[in-house]
């Protein structure tokens, strides 16, 4: 094929092309692209057809299609068309979601450039950058520099942004569509519109996996001034080869897939390089132990998931770089991330959660344009194999799932406003304007923002009590400027939005072997073993902020079950699964299993529709039951459970737990449960979730969040290093006395805009709850029906909740008081003299 | 709607036994000497939210009055006629010239309402004069002592009837369902620790040496739930 082919065929762009400018690459890089028997993808020219006409632009193209180039291409034509002058700030800034990606990317990039010969200088900058390589970019500056969202927030911040910047042409937004929504891309779309201040002639250019949402996603990249950004699209590639792994008994329950271990070792064995997905890192560590188990081979299988050390990450990522292993049992950790052509096969192990999360996945398989990836998918439960055939069905169809971005946080608003204090001083008229014209804030409220500026300046406190501790002072002529260069230091010692859960290393003799949330090891108990980086180790003792392990050994090993590594399935899928649930000409060609099961449903119950809420409620062994087939997901689930519980508390029921799952809720309870339509009520999300909120442990995380990205509570204090324990306490005890004393504070309100998504889902929960409304299905059955089985397997296996903590607690102390209340701590009644 | 009633509460109050003396522990995380008519608080740590925006967190600056009020409630539950502050009252010696002025007053007004003794604490070593209320370093009052500090003596001699504040004592337990962390109160009968009374004020786990220390024979502690307290033996917490 040769070049002039790709410029004859015109992109594939969504709107109209104008007249065709001369796109006419540059013969040095017409030569490049001839040396190495290239021809330039039609995208590429698409793209700098886009750029000479000064037009942002969002181009979505599968890895591997050459998308990378397509971004930098425009930038590399400029410098060789027009130099610059020695001192020139930097002219082209790519901004990736991963450090590594970063710097793979400039290597990738220096290849060319150096091939073509070019004068252009192209440097990375992220936390990992030496501090002599940062001061040397800052006086000297490449021609394209390579960042992260939350380094970019640091050079924002120092008072020579201005002229750092001055001369940018182009922002390269890498990976759009998995920054755009989150608190980073916030502080992204921030940063921009500062940028844009600084450099108005600067272009944005994002390059982006398939979307379900392109409008808003142009929206999000474009600045508001300007034409919307153009959207240019890459050869969409072969398309993806799916199966679901057949032949196998499916259990009941569970998600592990272990079931089809044997299985998934012998597509290894067959399918060459092969990446296998799983949802939690527990999943990880379990399956990986299992495939060494049969791997009579000795493939070289590695793991890979975000609590090991990052150098055992890198050494896995840098093997199967070189094509040195055969397999990687993975975690989301490897979702995003550098591109390896050399992938034959992908596995997902468990329920997918959502179509384009599966498409990513899938991707990582055959980056060779026009080789088609090839994935299995193996459902670990009988509702997973509805939720993988419902996946294929949209990636056939290839309809997208996913949130459109939501409107931006206020905490990490505040952190970038005292960023910008600490470059310059600005008017809050001027800043306003600047604030707004970023897409995630453009419909924030004047109040609003007042409320997040007066945070920044001294606390936004009703009570007037931090006059002399101001972080912002205002000026004479009303402008604001950072209190002092202390304030300032510690505001760049703070920046980001990513907030830890506080994390424990854990070490093996001297061997570091990772970080480990220090909630599962506040449960274990010396001897204890469970897995860890694929071994069996066993808990000796706490040091610190070190859990110190030994060598396991023994039978039985606790599995670690992460927090958070847990996302619920998408509306979209859920929506699919019903569908196909209620129509029973969808059935065909599920696994016999699976067909029977749901006939068994229909005729013992009945069959959960699109359109009504099925509760059913029963009998078991002398608790009574009650199932809902909500379908929205495991944390709105989770919240539901809990409201839940409190009101049939009042109604007098005697709740005694809940399970939840993607796909039902289940509770139990003393009484049956007859009102129905009343305990679903609407209501619920009125003085139950306010009463809920003020007590849950997932609130009060929330709050942490917002109050450590607000600056709040810092993450680190020059010369102090405070323990994510400290950090949890205080923003505890803050949340309680914040709530009683002043709760439309702006942390407040910032928290719960947090809560409709997350970890509470609320937003979802309170969707379901109103489509319920006056719809709700009720059957009462003399025994468990086909349907609630999966779920009530889950219980003992998944955390129960319900009960108040007093009850709890008295219960323990019951069970307790036997054991060690001999007298022993009963003082006598008559005293000895109290000696000091 | 069938609304349950109410759970009525029968159980009697936990009592601690301490060198002879029985007291309450009340949820507030104050201690009731009913004998005696005297309310013993400990660690209040006055402005220690002024104190973290003086160095450069603006923290919410509400934890005086959210401290002074579980106080005020606890003396209107109580009606000691006498109260007791352990010492670390004010966060630092700065404090009390940081208070608001309605919180000055709501405390001007505390103190002269009962005998008011302010036990001296590392925090505040010299508590402030015009507040009133009298100050000491330690008080012996029948069979007990009050003093900021457990004071940890060379073997072989126990202290008796001692209660102090200072470690502001915390517990981890587990019950059937889920975990619970909360201040407690620990005792071995013979000296007795508060948790601390401050809204601001974190802990230490009872688990912790320092602690561990003061009770070579083992302890028990009483662990602040959400509406009642919990007698739990030293082998119940996790950390």
């Amino acid at each position: 094929m040769t070049l002039s082919d790709h410029i004859a065929r015109p992109g594939a762009s969504a709107e109209p092309l104008a007249p065709p400018t001369s796109p006419a690459l540059p013969p040095v890089i017409i030569d490049w692209f001839a040396r190495r028997g290239w021809g330039a993808h039609a995208h590429q020219i698409e793209m700098l057809a886009q750029a000479r006409r000064g037009r942002d632009t969002l181009l979505i193209a599968p890895t591997g299609g050459g998308k990378t180039l397509g971004g930098f291409l425009p930038s590399l034509v400029d410098l060789l068309e027009h130099p610059r002058p020695p001192a020139a700030g930097i002219h082209t800034l790519y901004i990736s979601p991963l450090k590594a990606l970063a710097v793979d990317i400039d290597r990738n990039l220096q290849k060319p450039i150096q091939e073509m010969g070019l004068a252009v200088t192209s440097e990375t900058r992220t936390g990992d950058t030496p501090q002599s390589k940062r001061t040397r970019q800052v006086s000297a500056p490449p021609d394209i520099l390579l960042t992260t969202p939350e380094s970019l927030a640091v050079l924002i911040s120092y008072q020579d942004a201005a002229r750092f910047f001055r001369d940018l042409r182009c922002i390269i937004v890498d990976e759009t569509h998995a920054l755009a929504g989150t608190k980073r891309g916030d502080q992204l779309a921030l940063c921009m519109a500062r940028l844009q201040r600084l450099a108005p002639a600067c272009r944005r250019v994002g390059l982006s996996a398939t979307v379900a949402h392109e409008a808003a996603l142009l929206d999000w990249l474009s600045h508001p001034d300007r034409a919307s950004a153009a959207l240019v699209r890459g050869d969409p590639g072969a398309r993806a080869q799916i199966e679901i792994l057949s032949g196998v008994d499916l259990p009941w329950a569970g998600h592990y897939g272990l079931h089809a271990a044997e299985r998934v070792y012998q597509e290894i064995v067959a399918g060459g390089v092969t990446i296998v997905f799983v949802n939690t890192r527990a999943q990880a560590e379990v399956l990986f132990q299992t495939l060494w188990r049969l791997n009579d081979d000795n493939l070289p299988i590695a793991l890979h998931h975000g609590s090991l050390a990052l150098e055992q990450r890198r050494k896995v990522e840098a093997a199967m770089a070189r094509g040195d292993l055969r397999g990687v049992v993975a975690t989301s950790s490897l979702d995003l991330g550098i591109d390896w052509a050399a992938v034959d096969l992908v596995i997902q192990i468990g329920a997918p959660k959502g179509v384009s999360r599966l498409l990513q996945r899938i991707g990582r398989a055959g980056h060779r344009l026009n080789t088609p990836s090839r994935a299995i998918l193996v459902p670990g439960n009988r509702f997973e194999v509805m939720e993988c055939r419902a996946a294929i069905a949209a990636v056939e169809a290839m309809e997208l799932d996913g949130d459109p971005p939501r409107p931006g946080a206020y905490d990490i608003l505040a952190q970038h406003i005292l960023g910008l204090a600490c470059s310059a001083p600005f008017t809050a008229d001027a800043l306003y304007a600047e604030i707004t014209s970023a897409a995630p804030y453009a419909a924030l409220d004047r109040r609003d923002f007042d409320d997040v500026l007066s945070y920044v300046e001294d606390g936004g406190y009703a009570l007037r009590a931090y006059d002399k501790f101001k972080r912002l002072f205002r000026k004479q002529n009303g402008e604001y400027e950072v209190a002092g260069p202390r304030v300032a230091h510690r505001h760049r010692m703070n920046i980001g939005s990513i907030v830890e859960e506080p994390m424990l290393k854990v070490r093996l003799g001297r061997a570091f072997l990772g970080e480990i949330e220090e909630y599962f090891i506040n449960g274990l108990e010396p001897g204890d073993s469970f897995i860890f980086g694929g071994r069996l180790v066993r808990f000796k003792e706490l040091r610190e902020m070190t859990a110190i392990v030994t060598p396991g050994g023994g039978d039985a090993p606790k599995i670690p079950a992460y927090m958070g590594s847990r996302m619920p399935f998408t509306t979209y899928l859920a929506d699919r699964v019903r569908t196909m649930l209620a129509s029973p000409t969808a059935w065909e060609g599920l696994p016999d299993q699976v067909t029977e099961w749901l006939r068994l449903q229909q005729w013992r119950s009945v069959m959960p529709g699109p359109d009504r809420l099925l509760v059913e409620t029963f009998p078991r062994r002398g608790k009574e039951y009650l199932v809902a087939y909500c379908f929205a997901g495991r944390n709105a689930h989770q919240t539901l459970g809990m409201l839940l519980t409190r009101r049939m508390e009042r109604m007098g029921y005697g709740p005694l737990g809940f399970v939840a799952s993607d796909y039902v809720i289940a509770v139990w309870s003393a009484k049956p449960v007859t009102q129905i339509e009343a305990l679903f009520d609407e209501d619920m999300m009125g003085d139950d979730l306010e009463a809920w909120m003020a007590e849950s442990s997932l609130m009060r995380r929330t709050f942490r969040n917002a109050a450590i990205v607000a600056g709040l509570i810092e993450r680190r204090i020059p010369g102090r290093e405070k323990t994510g324990k400290q950090v949890t306490f205080s923003a505890d005890l803050i949340y309680n006395v914040l709530r009683q004393h002043q709760p439309d504070h702006i942390l407040l309100r910032a928290t719960r805009r947090d809560a409709a998504s997350g970890m509470t889902d609320i937003g979802r929960l309170a969707d379901t709850l109103k489509q319920a409304s006056g719809r709700i299905l009720h059957r009462r059955l003399d025994r468990v029906s086909p349907l609630a089985v999966p779920i009530l397997l889950e219980i003992g296996k998944e955390s129960v909740y319900g009960s108040a903590v007093d009850d709890l607690l008295d219960e323990t102390a019951e069970d307790l008081i036997e054991e060690a209340m001999h007298g022993l701590n009963d003082g006598p009644l008559h005293g000895e003299l109290p000696i000091g | 709607m069938p609304d349950a009633a109410p759970k009525t509460q029968t159980d009697p109050e936990p009592e601690i036994r301490l060198n002879g003396a029985r007291l309450t522990p009340d949820i507030s995380g104050g201690l009731y000497w009913p004998d005696r008519r005297t309310l013993i608080v400990a660690d209040l740590h006055f402005e220690k939210g002024s104190a973290f925006a003086r160095r450069g967190s603006l923290l919410p600056p509400y934890d005086t009055r959210a401290t002074l009020l579980t106080l005020e409630a606890a003396i209107d539950r109580r009606r000691p006629e006498r109260v007791i502050c352990l010492g670390d009252s004010f966060d630092d010696l700065g404090a009390a010239d940081r208070m608001a002025a309605a919180d000055r007053t709501l405390l001007a007004r505390l103190v002269a309402a009962q005998d008011w003794l302010w036990i001296a604490g590392n925090h505040d070593p010299t508590p402030p004069a015009d507040l009133g209320g009298q100050v000491a370093e330690e008080s012996i009052v029948g069979p007990l002592l009050f003093r900021h500090e457990a004071f940890l003596r060379p073997r072989g001699v126990m202290a008796a009837g001692e209660v102090s504040g200072h470690f502001h004592p915390k517990a981890l337990v587990a019950t059937r369902a889920r975990r619970h962390r909360g201040p407690c109160f620990i005792s071995d009968g013979r000296r007795l620790i508060l948790p601390a009374f401050g809204a601001y004020t974190g802990g230490l786990f009872v688990t912790d040496p320092a602690i561990g220390a003061l009770f070579p024979s083992g302890f028990d502690i009483w662990l602040l739930g959400k509406r009642r307290i919990h007698r739990l033996p030293g082998s119940a917490v996790l950390r």
